[in-house]
């Protein structure tokens, strides 16, 4: 189908795009276009104004400066994942983001607009949950930093008012010596996630686990930490038992029901599956005991 | 409903950032098309691939699912595979736009993919075919190629085929890096 009719702005600054946001009941933001364009297409969306951020160059910065990979909204996705500083500093976003979809998506898709878009089987949400990201709001009226866990709280749906605009995306960057790793399954090769896992992994002096970190998307209606999983895994030797066990306690955080996709019971088969191959593979990359 | 309501197509205005612009509305665009300059007015409700398709007349550019699945709309926007129905014709405003038509040279010379995908067998149908002439092209010219046919098969994955089995495909992919990595 064609998208819907609707009002069209294409606002020069981010003043001009927070001062129609404020305007407008019913906005949508057009920033790379990759999740809403479809939307429209099939009409599943019917906004009243559309606010086309294309021509607000002072948001697609990437800053990598104090310990944070600190991105504007509308970097492209390609753009972050290819940026060599951020992967110096955190490597487990490239490799996260290489499950958006295919190249020629993420051409066009921007960080913020996955981000904001909030879908549950998305990684960007699923990394930010992960390492505890933060995102900052801006409206006329000032600005806010939100933290991963407080801003996704439901399908497409994220602590954004409507008069906000997703204006920053700030991923921390790894310790030193911290191991990482993310995958996802699905059935052909960029569809959407059935279930996918992250996981980071930092040893102690004796070569035990000090911390890990894991999160998963595509099982629940947000990005969910597997907090059950980390509290197990800590002080535990990094081995096959422990990921094992680990993956069977990240079973429970599969709170989908059956889908067109794969059944609750699958996804927790897989997700224990997933849990147990991202732990491994972030212990083969953690530092040894130093 | 606030500011201008240009409905004579021929007056359109370049987009102005303070404008509510309805449907009925058009809004000046000047783009580059296959390397020539085209000036037109459109609605900003209007799709690439539509703008191409239906106001251009360049029908190479297919349009299959709509929403960014199949890739048989992708085209290069300033020499960058997107796909053209998940773009607005508004927003390649000032952008060099190439599609499947700006591939062969003038005098009907094929580009290099073309001639592979041909000799290859790359297609049956023809349908997915200039979308994965964009596709490849931007590939061979400006990326690695995967040595595993997997690999490969994997950066081919934005793009899908329902006649050829993609071996074809695989086959004039590798052929036209060959060609174009021996011509330097």
């Amino acid at each position: 189908m064609k998208p819907p009719c609707y009002e069209y702005v294409a606002p020069d600054t981010l003043a001009g795009a927070l001062r129609v946001r404020a305007e407008c009941e019913d906005s949508v933001v057009l920033a790379g276009g990759q999740s809403l364009v479809p939307t429209l297409n099939f009409r599943l969306a019917n906004p009243d104004t559309v606010i086309d951020l294309r021509r607000v160059a002072e948001l697609a910065t990437i800053d990598t400066r104090d310990g944070m990979i600190r991105v504007g909204a509308m970097t492209r996705q390609r753009t972050l994942e290819r940026n060599e500083a951020a992967f110096a500093r955190n490597p487990l976003i490239r490799e996260t983001m290489e499950y958006i979809a295919h190249p020629v998506i993420r051409n066009r898709g921007t960080v913020g607009g996955s981000v904001a878009h909030a879908d549950p089987a998305s990684e960007l949400p699923c990394l930010l949950t992960l390492l505890d990201g933060e995102l900052t709001a801006r409206s006329s009226a000032g600005e806010r930093t939100i933290s991963a866990a407080e801003f996704f709280e439901f399908v497409f749906t994220t602590a954004l008012e409507p008069e906000e605009l997703l204006v920053e995306v700030a991923f921390p960057v790894l310790e030193p010596g911290e191991g990482w790793a993310f995958r996802e399954f699905a059935r052909r090769h960029g569809d959407f996630a059935v279930a996918g896992a992250g996981a980071t992994l930092l040893l102690d002096d004796a070569g035990r686990i000090a911390r890990a970190r894991l999160a998963a998307c595509g099982v629940a209606t947000t990005p969910v930490r597997l907090r059950a999983a980390e509290d197990a895994l800590r002080g535990a030797e990094p081995g096959p038992e422990a990921f094992r066990a680990a993956g069977e306690l990240a079973r429970d955080a599969v709170t989908t029901v059956d889908d067109t996709a794969a059944s609750a019971d699958y996804r927790r088969h897989l997700l224990g599956g997933l849990v147990n191959d991202v732990l491994t593979r972030a212990a083969a990359r953690a530092g040894g005991p130093r | 409903m606030t500011g201008n309501h240009s409905t004579d197509h021929l007056n359109a205005e370049p987009v102005d950032g303070d404008t509510r612009y309805g449907a009925e509305d058009r809004i000046a665009i000047s783009l580059t098309v296959n390397g020539e300059k085209v000036e037109a007015a459109v609605s900003p409700r209007l799709l690439l691939s539509d703008f191409l398709r239906g106001d251009l007349g360049l029908t190479g550019t297919h349009v299959g699912c709509e929403h960014g699945v199949c890739g048989a709309c992708t085209v290069h926007l300033d020499g960058v595979p997107a796909r053209s129905c998940l773009t607005m014709a508004v927003q390649v405003d000032g952008m060099e736009v190439r599609t499947v038509e700006g591939l062969a040279e003038p005098d009907g010379t094929l580009h290099p993919v073309q001639r592979a995908f041909r000799e290859c067998h790359g297609l049956q149908c023809g349908f997915c075919t200039p979308g994965f002439l964009m596709a490849v092209t931007h590939l061979v010219e400006n990326e690695e190629l995967a040595e595993t046919d997997d690999g490969l098969r994997a950066q081919l994955a934005g793009n899908l085929c329902r006649c050829t089995g993609y071996m074809g495909i695989v086959a004039a992919t590798r052929q036209a890096a060959a060609e174009i990595a021996s011509k330097g």
